[in-house]
């Protein structure tokens, strides 16, 4: 393949390759790509991603199914790269600037800065070399929208890269993609090593002086190396442990030089609003938050999957029309967003617009996107238990606020369910969020105390109950239930007692079964697998 | 501010003072796994592939993790040698990090994914069976060596939970009386 000195060389390419399509399918098949006729049949094939639902809008998720994202010559065809040609051919770095924030871009990995404002303060100073950063450490459980773009559509990354380095100086980029997701890193090697071979990366671009190249880097399993100051302690080969800010990376970040670290999405919003338009993107989302965000849905909806609509739908589109409603048609009960220092909004809330500043005026935030749906088999308590569980393990361990607090709280959230709730517990966790929340070095310490926080102001009686009564409402803490089986409705089928882990069912065929409580770990498989609706748990009799 | 090259003259320096740098390497290399002498060639191939990198321990470690299946003690000591970085910093990066594990695992790795979707999507069940399949906890080995059990974060597969990883291999929407089946179509057993 020639490589590409220009605009009009590009968009030649782009020519030959539409044509060559064109001739390999038939042209009456062929309509410009025919998204609208080829979607189906892709999308249908598809778990994750459906045909876009009405309340859609596809500008991140564009082409994720419908290109082939290891031939960069289907990226072409979708006019790839003709927005940095454009940049690097026609703009200076100030109106680059200027253009993204016209757009009114916000960054999309939780905190919502303004993107603009982040490149302009990079652009500023004045060490060198500086340096951009793609953050694909994807860590919060439930998110998987950054995933699917560096599997489906690796070269919108790059493109937004190469244009943020164009507007603040750089010429080197990384690219920290967690380890966990190993087809994106085969995926984006691939796209690096493609776009180098056609010249667009590497090399002085489009016949300027701007000189961009990327390098791939691995994380190794830790959820702290997301944020972004231990992301680059991970990145100079060091523990992923936080720095305290000021100073800021876009003053002194990689190896001490100014750096700009931006989420996957950030950078895939970029080559759009350059091509299309910064008006086009501000006329998306609500009056503060602009443009679209993708969102992996996830837990008790019937449609799981990835969805990307415009900021200022409702929590109950969202839950309801696009996801189609709870599982078994059991109740919604709380949503969960932002990841694990998001929050749980129950259903009073299931009106609220989606944008920044809502959900984090409701006691949440936005995160990166994740949102879990959960039923009335939930329960919160056991729900604040698992968050903390997994901020105490992730938890860098360098600040005595997060690494102390978080093992605090969690000793208390553990003796709640297990039974041990004291008098007293309640408010030694609100003591507990207050302090970890004030006084950590990072996000992760800061944020630490949502799930505790949200589920006590929406659900306080849950912890009552178990603390006082002993009571788990929602029947999931093993300590604080009891598995039965109803005679009347047994049959004898004997499907309990091959399933049980334990050895806990006993009963002679087709005579009725029964469950030794003093055996029964209470896991609930039983009930699962019970097609006759004989087995239910029940709570508050005793403490196992 | 570059930390790591002060760190190295100062390892250096002492080691040269101390007359160290043959007497410890001599022990290190009469240690599994770098006794062997492929294995040996392997993390010398890895060192000098990368070493001149900036920010080369994470690189390196991964690699190491990658293809060795480990990074025990003596390897720790030896890539700091290498690297000339005191063992404590190497010792520190894999500890820290949760993919890097400091003895080999099984011929099978079983990894059951512990994101919030999977975990109310019914992982904690799906232990219950494993562990009673094959009698061992959650983080231990099979006696005979074939099959580790272990949980991992999200996996980013939320729409198919409960997922379950054998191997490098994904498995979705897995219920625990299907679990069994998965097990023997997917795990060999060892012979004899």
């Amino acid at each position: 393949m020639p490589v590409i000195n220009s605009l009009s060389e590009l968009l030649q390419l782009q020519d030959q390759v539409i044509s060559k399509q064109r001739e390999e399918m038939g042209s009456e098949q062929f309509q410009g790509w025919g998204k609208e006729k080829y979607a189906p049949q892709a999308l249908a094939a598809d778990q994750e991603l459906d045909a876009p639902g009405g309340k859609e809008i596809r500008v991140v998720l564009k082409n994720c199914t419908l290109i082939d994202p290891e031939n960069i010559e289907h990226y072409i065809m979708e006019d790839g790269y003709q927005a940095l040609a454009t940049v690097v051919t026609q703009m200076t770095p100030e109106q680059v600037i200027d253009t993204v924030g016209r757009s009114g871009l916000r960054g999309r990995g939780g905190a919502g800065f303004p993107t603009s404002r982040k490149w302009q303060l990079t652009r500023n100073s004045k060490d060198t070399p500086k340096y951009v950063i793609c953050n694909a450490d994807e860590g919060d459980p439930g998110a998987f929208m950054n995933r699917r773009v560096l599997e489906g559509d690796p070269h919108s990354v790059l493109e937004g890269m190469a244009i943020a380095a164009y507007a603040i100086g750089a010429s080197q980029g990384y690219i920290y993609c967690r380890a966990e997701y190993p087809v994106a890193v085969r995926t984006l090697n691939i796209a690096i090593q493609q776009a180098r071979e056609l010249g667009l990366l590497g090399r002085p671009l489009f016949n300027s002086d701007f000189v961009f190249d990327i390098e791939l880097r691995m994380g190794a399993g830790a959820f702290v190396c997301g944020e972004e100051t231990a992301l680059i302690a991970s990145i100079e080969g060091q523990r992923g442990s936080p720095r305290p800010r000021p100073p800021f990376p876009a003053v002194a970040g990689l190896w001490g030089k100014p750096t700009n670290i931006n989420n996957v999405e950030t950078y895939a919003n970029v080559p759009q609003i350059i091509l299309t338009g910064p008006e086009w993107f501000a006329g998306l989302g609500t009056e503060k938050s602009k443009g679209t965000k993708t969102f992996a849905l996830a837990g008790d909806v019937k449609h799981t999957g990835l969805i990307e609509v415009p900021f200022g739908i409702t929590l109950r589109e969202i839950v309801f029309d696009v996801g189609e409603g709870i599982k078994n048609n059991k109740a919604f009960k709380a949503i969960q967003t932002g990841g694990p220092m998001g929050g749980c909004l129950p259903s009073a809330y299931l009106d609220l617009p989606v944008d920044y500043e809502s959900l984090t005026q409701a006691g949440s935030m936005m995160g990166s996107g994740g949102m879990i749906v959960m039923d009335e088999d939930t329960c919160m308590v056991d729900i604040a238990r698992f968050f903390m569980e997994f901020i105490q393990d992730e938890s860098c361990g360098k600040c005595t606020p997060c690494r102390v607090g978080t093992h605090a709280m969690l000793e208390i959230l553990t003796r709640i369910c297990e039974g041990k709730g004291e008098h007293g517990d309640i408010e030694e966790l609100e003591r507990l969020c207050n302090i970890t929340r004030k006084h950590s070095l990072c996000g992760l310490g800061q944020g630490a105390p949502n799930p505790v926080a949200s589920t006590l102001k929406h659900f306080r009686h849950e912890y009552e109950a178990h603390i006082y009564e002993k009571r788990c409402p929602a029947r999931v803490c093993r300590s604080l239930i009891t598995v039965n089986i109803i005679p009347e409705k047994c049959t004898g089928c004997d499907f309990c007692a091959h399933n049980c882990p334990i050895g806990a069912i006993s009963g002679e065929r087709r005579k009725v079964h029964v469950i030794d409580p003093d055996l029964c770990v209470r896991c609930g498989i039983c009930l699962q697998t019970c097609n006759f609706f004989a087995i239910v748990t029940t709570t508050g009799e005793r403490v196992n | 501010m570059d930390n790591g090259s002060v760190a190295q003259e100062k390892v250096v320096k002492k080691r040269k003072k101390h007359g160290l740098t043959g007497v410890e390497e001599h022990n290190l290399l009469d240690q599994p796994p770098l006794n062997d002498p492929q294995k040996r060639a392997l993390i010398d191939r890895i060192l000098s592939a990368n070493q001149d990198k900036p920010g080369s321990t994470m690189i390196i470690l991964n690699e190491i993790q990658g293809q060795l299946g480990y990074v025990s003690q003596p390897v720790q000591e030896y890539v700091a040698l290498r690297l000339n970085l005191p063992a404590s910093v190497i010792h520190g990066v894999v500890t820290f990090y949760s993919f890097f594990t400091t003895q080999p695992r099984g011929n099978h790795t079983v990894k059951f994914c512990m994101g919030t979707a999977c975990y109310v999507g019914g992982t904690p069940q799906l232990i219950d069976k494993a562990r009673q399949i094959y009698n061992i906890e959650v983080g231990e080995t099979t006696q005979d060596g074939n099959v580790t059990l272990e949980i991992c974060r999200c996996v980013g597969s939320c729409s198919q939970a409960p997922v379950v990883v054998i191997d490098e291999s994904m498995y979705g929407r897995i219920r625990p009386s299907k679990i069994g089946a998965l097990f023997n179509k997917t795990i060999k057993p060892l012979e004899g």
